[in-house]
């Protein structure tokens, strides 16, 4: 036998043993070195002191000793927490919308393009918008607090508003994600249980409750998870809009492991590197609950 | 149907249902409503504190100013540079794993599988430091290149999870059949299951695109220049140069965002397609 026929022979044998790694391997690299790598490298550099360029110097729990002691790691955490707890809001929120939408008129699909719009916009933009709107002087919002109360409020440079200022922002273009997850289960609703509840005599709340929203669940689901992760994720718009400012009180974990990091009065990689971590951590927390229940559904396939 | 058809209710409920539509959203987007006025007021209204009323003229000339005036036309055909080729990077690579680990039924199958979700969800920052590093060393720091790697990288972890649920939706037999006639693995990618992924690879496209034009982050840790600078962190330093001046800033702002704004008009089935996966049992 010659040796090209030997090795036909061989890859005709072994061919579907081979072929998924073959497949596999261009993307599982790049994610490999991209992703999963510079993971563990985080948490190894989050034990040293590093500005970047220099050498490591091994501090073991050193930075995060020092977090425990650093009162802006806990405002941002606190607002980390706030975000998490009003951006579930948008949940609701995009339900009452999709709700609202679900008719069909005349002109129906583009008012449904229309408010799912501020999805597609990148969140500098809106930021800005958002920046502007909350303008003291010329501000649209401002000008109509100041025309209900009589006071102004600069909404952005006062440390009681600033974060939620920054939260209705996000939940505008995260409103409009739920409202399309929301729009697209309720295409797809099984008629004849809803025609059976209404036989029943089942109205409004109580039909939306006992037959609607269980048919809803996976949407509900996966907006659960992209609202999580977006609010734990939050960067952007307090970049934009505040840089964490006034005085931190905006800070969130993300922003401020960026400032440390690439401080202006110096890196300190290592310290913005734990910062990381501990944001790590706490996603790892919903990510491991959102997986588990992915696996279940798998298994149920 | 849910909630119930309009077409069933009062006449009074009908029409106040039509009218309260327009209405509903005119306040949902007034803070785009006000940028878009904004960003055709003339300058001298702004001047004369007139924000509300009915600009004194159309300004276009904001528009011109802003290609005139700034680089913004540069940091767009960056933002191209950037994202053209991660979409076709990201889908090509995630056509091949989706169809691994759709079609294959190795151990490790699942574990994989899950590594690209779970990867998909984690905070960037956890990233930013080696992945900085790592592009600094190769020399791709301040590139269009370096952003466009681990733009590739990243969004492959996403573009898997839909190709891999979007392939196992596919008629296995087909693949069986093809099988047995003795056609090898690769032609059953290359010329049975490739051809009927184009609606999956129409969405991913300009779902990738969209993400990757509209990221911020990743524009400001991977470049500093103006050279390679995406429009999204541009808008940002430019915000910082045109203070308090707000026509050019809403000018920008619309500028920067209209490319994915069309992408989206455009591919408006592709694109719920793609961001609503999973959201029904189907």
């Amino acid at each position: 036998m010659s040796d090209t026929a030997r090795s036909a022979g061989f890859w005709k044998r072994n061919q579907l043993k081979i072929a998924p790694w073959a497949f596999l391997a261009p993307g599982a690299i790049m994610f490999l070195l991209y992703v999963l790598i510079p993971i563990v490298q985080s948490v190894w550099i989050s034990f040293h002191d590093w500005d970047g360029l220099g050498d490591k110097v091994w501090i073991g729990l050193g930075n995060y000793v020092e977090l425990l002691d650093d009162d802006t790691f806990y405002v941002a955490l606190k607002n980390n927490l706030i975000w998490l707890a009003l951006y579930l809001l948008a949940i609701p929120m995009g339900l009452a919308t999709a709700l609202f939408l679900n008719q069909t008129v005349w002109g129906i699909r583009l008012y449904k393009s229309l408010f799912f719009f501020p999805f597609v916009i990148s969140q500098v933009v809106v930021g800005l918008m958002f920046t502007w709107f909350y303008a003291p002087d010329f501000g649209l919002f401002s000008q109509l607090i100041k025309w209900l109360t009589g006071t102004e409020i600069a909404v952005l440079a006062d440390e009681r508003f600033v974060t939620l200022g920054i939260i209705v922002a996000g939940l505008w273009p995260q409103t409009a994600y739920c409202m399309i997850l929301y729009l697209t289960g309720l295409n797809n609703l099984n008629p004849e249980q809803i025609e059976a509840a209404r036989m029943d005599n089942a109205r409004g709340w109580r039909l939306l409750w006992h037959v609607i929203l269980p048919q809803l669940a996976p949407a509900t689901f996966i907006a659960m998870v992209v609202t999580v992760i977006g609010a734990l994720r939050s960067f952007d718009l307090v970049s934009i809009m505040t840089a964490g400012g006034p005085y931190g009180s905006s800070q969130v974990l993300s922003y401020f492991m960026y400032e440390q990091a690439l401080s202006e009065y110096g890196y300190r990689m290592g310290y913005g590197a734990a910062i990381a971590v501990v944001l790590f951590l706490i996603m790892m927390v919903f990510i491991t609950l959102f997986i588990v229940r992915m696996i279940a559904q798998e298994r149920n396939r | 149907m849910f909630p119930t058809p309009i077409q069933k209710a009062s006449p009074a409920a009908r029409i106040g249902y039509q009218v309260l539509l327009p209405v509903a959203l005119m306040i949902w987007l007034i803070p785009l409503i006000g940028v878009a006025v904004t960003s055709l007021r003339p300058a001298s209204d702004l001047a004369a504190g007139n924000y509300f009323g009915i600009p004194s003229g159309l300004a276009f000339e904001n528009y011109a100013a802003v290609f005139r005036d700034s680089p913004i036309g540069w940091y767009i055909l960056n933002s191209f540079k950037v994202t053209v080729p991660t979409v076709i990077g990201a889908v090509a690579l995630s056509c091949l794993t989706g169809f691994a680990l759709a079609v294959y039924g190795f151990r490790a199958n699942l574990w994989v599988f899950f590594a690209f979700v779970a990867g998909n969800f984690i905070p960037f920052q956890i990233l930013m430091v080696p992945v900085r590093d790592m592009t600094l060393r190769a020399g791709m720091y301040d590139t269009t290149l370096g952003l466009v790697l681990f733009h590739i990288a990243f969004q492959t972890g996403f573009c898997t999870l839909f190709m891999r649920n979007f392939i196992k939706g596919l008629p296995f037999a087909l693949i069986e059949s093809a099988r047995v006639e003795g056609v090898s693995e690769w032609r059953i990618f290359r010329y049975i299951v490739l051809p009927l992924m184009r609606p999956a690879i129409a969405a991913l496209s300009v779902l990738v695109f969209t993400f990757v034009w509209n990221d911020y982050f990743w524009a400001t840790v991977l470049v500093q220049g103006q050279h390679a600078m995406p429009v999204t962190a541009g808008l940002y330093s430019l915000n910082g140069q045109w203070v308090a001046a707000w026509h050019l800033v809403s000018a920008g702002s619309i500028v920067a965002a209209l490319p994915p704004v069309l992408m989206f008009f455009l591919m408006q089935r592709h694109f719920i397609a793609g961001l609503t996966l999973g959201a029904t049992k189907g």
